[in-house]
């Protein structure tokens, strides 16, 4: 039975070691043994898969943005959501309260984020989609300067 | 057997000044929800009953002192000490925003509930008596200072303030994260008197060792809130894009706040370990005075004057808490009240004259402002001879304080390099005076425009404090005293 830290942890230590060995023999063998072709299709990000259609790094609306925040908000909400569902009934009517003022306080918020147009994708100024401009030149100066 | 957990009455009363400032702060968010865009609205006056009754209740929270809500929170001379320190900044950089707000076009009621927001957090970190709970108090007080920091959002300068803030902030408060899984690695608990005797009582070697990694990563943490150095880039950035009341709400509050857990953590949970945090604390507090002061000689922008001039007094701060005694709590708890009261008087001068848009916000633009605005050049004299440390203001005593605490702990040599910083420091706010009252009005001074009302409140009420604490200290010094006992 281990007691001390270090009896405890060895283990931990065995496998950090044996993975960064495996993780170097790897990179070591491909490198040794394998041939060193250099050309525009091996450097390309996916060798086997689709062909590049541009840069990655392209401007996306901020919508995008808000929704993924959105989004946690109400993820952190299950989140909690679990557990209290576990211990409900030891809780009881306490635990109904406290959940009730959380929930609450989720819903004031989406309530605030509904009433702010955050969620509205109907009303756009032209060329503001979320998806870019479709007519649009393929290739914007920040495009260009970021490349 | 289900433990109980459901709180009692008192339990509630003693955090009810939180209570009132997050009900507050939902109401504006559902109000400004309802009423749409197209309403004019000012929520000023009710964002400032919701300071007063908060404040009121955190007053009377102190008589009936004592745990709740299972030993996550305390309620004791220190706590509410910093509830109300944080509470009235946040009153006042209510009363200096208003008009701001209205000046930059931009009044809207998200800044009042981001501000209940803050303070709440704030003071739940005065309370907090658990590493969980103070984690969970700096990240609402800091979540909502980040998005006050960015508050004009148009303006690049807000945007570059909030984003740097928010990235360098949410890495810093990983490292306390971290700090606080070790420490609950090695003493299993979170509750900071729990801490404290799994620390005392005699264990292995490396339980200590642990304890002391932990510490060092909590202090990172702190010292990144506190803004000391090494950990102190941010802020003059931030502190310079920030909205004027933003700033002069950023350096004090939080800051106060930051000080608070600070003090509690390290004297009461790393009590036992003083020796391991000692030499950081002490080497920080040195580097951070000297870094403040040497970098504000040479700014030529008044936010960010004021900024490192933040982090020195952060450093004299820091001294205080190097001295691990009690008198070094009671003075740091005295300087962060004569700091509060100082720096948000010096911010105010700053938000009233740099106009919209903030274009007047160098040192030279306040050329002659000695003869246009006797009044406001007064008081902002006041607050520079407080911050430089002149006797009958409250910077004269809390410097006085605290190199007396660091005397008593023999840190001799920590306390001649503090005192020579301080000396350092008498230049640039000298220069400041100088440009007031020796200098022809320039442009900037001759369109000024009369005080408002809400910062004309925020200069006299932070000038009465000043003066108050540099009169009669005693007032303040001996409720810090007698609540400076951290370890119950």
């Amino acid at each position: 039975m281990p007691t001390s830290y270090s009896d405890t942890y060895f283990p931990v230590l065995v496998q950090i070691v044996i993975a960064v060995i495996v993780a170097a023999a790897l990179v070591a063998i491909s490198f040794l043994l394998g041939k060193h072709v250099k050309n525009r299709v091996k450097d390309s990000p996916y060798e086997s898969g689709i062909a590049p259609t541009g840069s990655a790094r392209e401007r996306f609306s901020v919508k995008f943005y808000l929704v993924a925040i959105v989004f946690i908000l109400f993820d952190i909400e299950a989140v909690f959501l679990y557990p209290w569902a576990v211990v409900y009934r030891e809780l009881k009517l306490f635990g109904f309260g406290e959940m009730l003022v959380f929930v609450i306080l989720i819903l004031v918020g989406f309530f605030y984020v509904w009433k702010k147009g955050a969620l509205d994708w109907s009303h756009e100024a032209p060329g503001d989609s979320p998806y870019g401009d479709p007519d649009a030149a393929p290739q914007s100066s920040v495009t260009k300067n970021a490349a | 057997m289900p433990a109980n957990f459901a709180p009692s009455a008192a339990d509630y009363l003693r955090i009810l000044p939180e209570i009132i400032m997050t009900v507050a702060g939902v109401l504006i968010m559902l109000l400004e929800g309802w009423l749409g865009e197209n309403k004019k609205r000012n929520l000023s006056v009710q964002t400032f009953v919701a300071f007063a009754a908060a404040l009121v209740s955190a007053v009377a929270a102190n008589g009936n002192p004592g745990l709740s809500f299972s030993n996550m929170l305390i309620v004791d001379g220190f706590a509410t000490f910093f509830r109300v320190l944080v509470i009235a900044v946040g009153i006042l950089s209510l009363f200096s925003a208003t008009q701001y707000l209205k000046r930059e076009h931009a009044e809207s009621s998200e800044y009042y509930a981001l501000l209940l927001f803050s303070v709440t957090g704030q003071c739940i970190m005065a309370t907090a008596n658990e590493l969980i709970m103070i984690f969970i108090g700096l990240e609402i007080s800091s979540i909502a200072t980040y998005v006050l920091a960015g508050y004009l959002r148009d303006d690049k300068r807000n945007n570059e303030a909030a984003l740097k803030y928010f990235l360098l902030g949410s890495f810093a408060t990983a490292f306390l994260l971290y700090g606080i899984a070790w420490i609950y690695g090695t003493t299993g608990s979170t509750n900071l008197s729990t801490i404290r005797i799994a620390l005392l009582t005699p264990g292995s070697e490396t339980n200590v060792i642990l304890a002391g990694t932990a510490a060092a990563l909590m202090f990172v943490g702190f010292a990144f809130k506190v803004s000391a150095a090494p950990f102190q880039i941010w802020a003059p950035d931030v502190y310079q894009g920030a909205p004027a009341p933003v700033t002069l709400f950023m350096s004090a509050g939080p800051k106060a706040a930051a000080f608070a857990v600070f003090l509690r953590v390290f004297m009461t949970a790393f009590g036992p370990i003083t020796s391991r945090w000692e030499p950081f604390v002490w080497s920080s507090a040195l580097l951070t005075m000297i870094i403040g002061n040497f970098a504000a000689l040479m700014q030529t922008n008044i936010k960010r004057l004021l900024a490192y001039s933040s982090i020195a007094n952060a450093g004299y701060v820091m001294v205080a808490i190097a001295a691990d005694s009690q008198i070094g709590v009671a003075a740091a708890m005295f300087y962060l009240a004569a700091y509060a009261f100082m720096n948000i008087g010096a911010f105010a001068v700053v938000t009233h004259f740099s106009r919209q848009g903030e274009k007047f916000v160098n040192v030279e633009d306040l050329a002659g402002l000695g003869w246009k605005q006797p009044v406001t050049a007064a008081l902002f004299s006041i607050f520079l001879l407080s911050l430089i440390g002149v006797p009958l203001t409250g910077g004269f005593f809390g410097k006085f304080y605290i190199f007396k605490a660091a005397l008593d702990a023999n840190l001799v040599w920590l306390t001649v390099l503090g005192l020579l910083n301080s000396a350092v420091a008498a230049y640039y706010y000298l220069r400041i005076l100088v440009v007031m009252y020796m200098k022809e009005p320039g442009e900037a001074t001759l369109s000024l425009q009369p005080v408002g009302v809400g910062i004309a409140a925020t200069l006299w009420i932070s000038a009465v404090g000043t003066l108050v604490l540099g009169i009669f200290p005693s007032v303040v010094l001996n409720f810090a005293t007698a609540s400076s006992a951290l370890v119950k």
